[in-house]
């Protein structure tokens, strides 16, 4: 049994390689340029299907609680409501825009940053991999699944690695 | 240390009245409607006793009632769980040494004097299973007498901030605490639910045809509850493992640390070492994070993360290392928990030698599983099994969770450790079962029994889900009507 463990479960977080390995193929530069594109880091069987009942077109594909989300990159719209009902906090969006990406993500820590406001950008295991801006702040009240979420424009290039942000010291009182 | 600023949580809210308590003499402020240890230890105090023989420190462990680590002399009276006893105004706290008698002064309730409570369906613990029981028994036609030790409901609910897993309609994608509102409210619109807080039960009886809970309420009334039908949704309580002083206060177990930091609004410590990377221990993490406390490490002697992978994925991102095949060797302290050294696992889960690791933290949480309260299900004389897939000891019973005495009914973690969602659909099943039992409900609710175990069945159909089938199987009986 020892040797199946998939490498996710032994060090508790995901590559892009073992997201494509899982949940199938991720969005093409071309439709990441074209709208935004919900990806669900949700590569393992759980009973849970917030994602697919809130989709206002269908786009989440899970025959059974226990299936995979699986999105159909066509379909979505970028709404973000998966984002903000994921119980687990695993959806994200990511568009391409000129020389930078929007990642949309999940954020209930505080403080909540501000529109506009430079934040450290952290990849999937907490290290800083650089700074963005935020450019839109979608607050618990007004979220669908009482989550704030953030729209943060990240160097293109750390599109795949940005999953959470820090506020620099010195803001706020964190 | 109070929180008072939190992304999900607001305690200016829920803090009542400002009153004064004396813990060996000391005066200490306090709010009406907490817990006399969560007031101690916001004020800095940890150490609420000292153990008969070796005089060693203690403090609380469970933080809900079940384990007496947290006893204290309150007003002169020992044995007094702090933990779940609220606080009075001017009340006096003193530690307890060794082993204390009940002052000669103090009287204990007469036999003879106890009110008596009469319902159909007497319901024992009011979380997801018991709330549900009550609610659905109550809806099939039910007088239902629901009883809770807690001085508030929603059992282990009012403590989760994270949103639940599972379909919408199960409450997926809500957050445990608005769970316990929304149940808790409708269990209070419902007139003939009658609810007693406060209030241990400590003994089922059969006399005759009916059926009998006694209880004491505020560690001094005895109560007695007639029925027909029991369900029994006393939840679980958290394990221990062993090593070298682990009974020094500040380990606690991963729900204390929840009741204290997310219930009542008390900072924990500064920094945290979580033992077992399970849900319990991942989902602790996060809430910590949340609550300004650093957390230093998870350790799990597995080779995985045991919980859901989501629940890593974001403690991970926020830069908590999770060591796989590492285990926790000592804690260190004089006190109170100073250090704690791990060290690797090999293959055979032997200690690696000179692989330790030294964290400076205050706090250890344990989250190394839960194992079924069952002690009132064992005194009443229903048979238990020993299921490792369950967690520990659980009791026979059938699809509708009748175990093997007639009218007695299990439900939630004490059937065997689950989750919430499966919790509330176990509730509702025996809930409406006993209504049905007592021969108050039409027949027209065997279809939302029979609804209720097709979600189960859904709920469970997964790897996870698996494993509790697996340990179902072994306990189940065949229909007893």
């Amino acid at each position: 049994m020892a040797a199946e463990i998939p490498r996710y479960l032994r060090e508790g977080y995901i590559t892009p390689e073992e997201l494509e390995k899982y949940l199938g193929k991720l969005p093409s530069d071309e439709r990441l340029r074209k709208r935004p594109v919900a990806i669900p880091e949700c590569p393992q069987q759980i009973p849970c299907t917030p994602c697919k009942e809130i989709c206002p077109v269908d786009a989440v594909s899970m025959p059974t609680p226990n299936d995979l989300p699986v999105v159909d990159y066509d379909k979505c719209v970028g709404c973000s409501l998966c984002v903000q009902i994921c119980p687990g906090l695993a959806f994200f969006m990511m568009h391409y825009v000129g020389e930078k990406a929007r990642i949309t993500l999940p954020h209930e820590l505080l403080p909540l940053p501000k529109k506009g406001e430079e934040v450290i950008l952290l990849n999937r295991v907490g290290e800083e991999v650089g700074r963005g801006r935020v450019i839109l702040v979608i607050p618990r009240e007004k979220s669908k699944g009482d989550t704030p979420i953030l729209t943060v424009e990240v160097p293109i290039e750390l599109a795949w690695d940005v999953r959470a942000v820090r506020i620099p010291e010195g803001d706020g009182d964190e | 240390m109070r929180l008072n600023e939190h992304p999900i949580l607001n305690f200016s809210q829920k803090r009542g009245r400002e009153v004064t308590i004396y813990f060996e003499e000391r005066p200490i402020k306090a709010y009406e409607g907490e817990t006399i240890a969560m007031a101690l230890h916001a004020a800095g105090i940890k150490v609420l006793s000292h153990s008969s023989e070796k005089h060693r420190p203690r403090g609380l462990f469970c933080a809900i009632g079940k384990c007496s680590s947290c006893l204290v002399k309150v007003n002169g009276i020992p044995n007094v769980r702090s933990c779940i006893t609220l606080v009075e105004d001017g009340m006096r706290i003193e530690m307890q040494r060794g082993k204390e008698v009940l002052p000669k002064t103090a009287k204990p309730p007469e036999w003879k004097d106890s009110p008596k409570f009469e319902g159909d369906v007497l319901i024992i613990g009011g979380g997801p299973a018991g709330l549900m029981a009550a609610i659905h028994a109550a809806d099939a036609g039910a007088r239902v007498i629901l009883i809770d030790e807690q001085p508030m409901l929603g059992g282990q609910l009012v403590k989760q901030t994270h949103k639940f897993f599972g379909k919408r309609e199960q409450f997926a994608g809500v957050r445990g605490i608005k769970i316990a509102e929304i149940l808790e409210n409708e269990a209070r619109k419902r007139e003939n639910i009658k609810i007693f807080l406060e209030t241990s039960a400590v003994g089922i009886f059969q006399e005759g045809d009916k059926k009998l809970v006694i209880a004491v309420r505020k560690n001094k009334e005895l109560l007695e509850f007639w029925g027909r039908c029991i369900v029994v949704a006393t939840g679980a309580m958290e394990k221990m493992i062993p090593f070298e002083n682990n009974d020094l206060p500040g380990i606690y177990g991963a729900g204390a640390i929840q009741t204290l930091m997310n219930t009542y609004g008390v900072k924990p410590g500064d920094r945290v070492l979580i033992v077992g990377a399970g849900n319990v221990g991942l989902i602790l993490a996060y809430q910590l994070i949340q609550a300004g406390v650093e957390v230093k490490a998870i350790v799990e002697a597995m080779p995985k993360v045991g919980g859901y992978f989501v629940h890593a994925a974001k403690v991970r991102r926020l830069g908590v290392p999770i060591l796989t095949r590492h285990t926790i060797l000592r804690a260190e302290g004089r006190e109170k928990v100073e250090r704690a050294i791990v060290a690797k696992l090999d293959e055979s889960w032997r200690v690696i030698p000179g692989t330790e690791k030294v964290f400076d933290v205050d706090i250890i949480a344990l989250a190394v599983g839960l194992r079924p309260s069952v002690e009132l299900l064992h005194q009443a004389g229903c048979q238990l099994l020993y299921i490792r897939e369950l967690g520990g000891h659980v009791v026979r019973r059938d699809e509708r969770l009748e175990t093997t005495i007639s009218g007695i009914f299990v439900a939630g973690d004490t059937a065997g450790i689950e989750e919430a969602t499966t919790a509330m659909l176990e509730g509702k099943i025996a809930g409406i079962a006993a209504a049905l039992k007592c021969g108050v409900a039409s027949p027209d609710w065997f279809k939302e029994i029979e609804k209720a175990q097709k979600d189960l069945g859904e709920f469970r159909s997964g790897p996870f889900g698996k494993h509790v089938l697996e340990g179902i199987k072994k306990v189940l009986v065949g229909g007893m009507d």
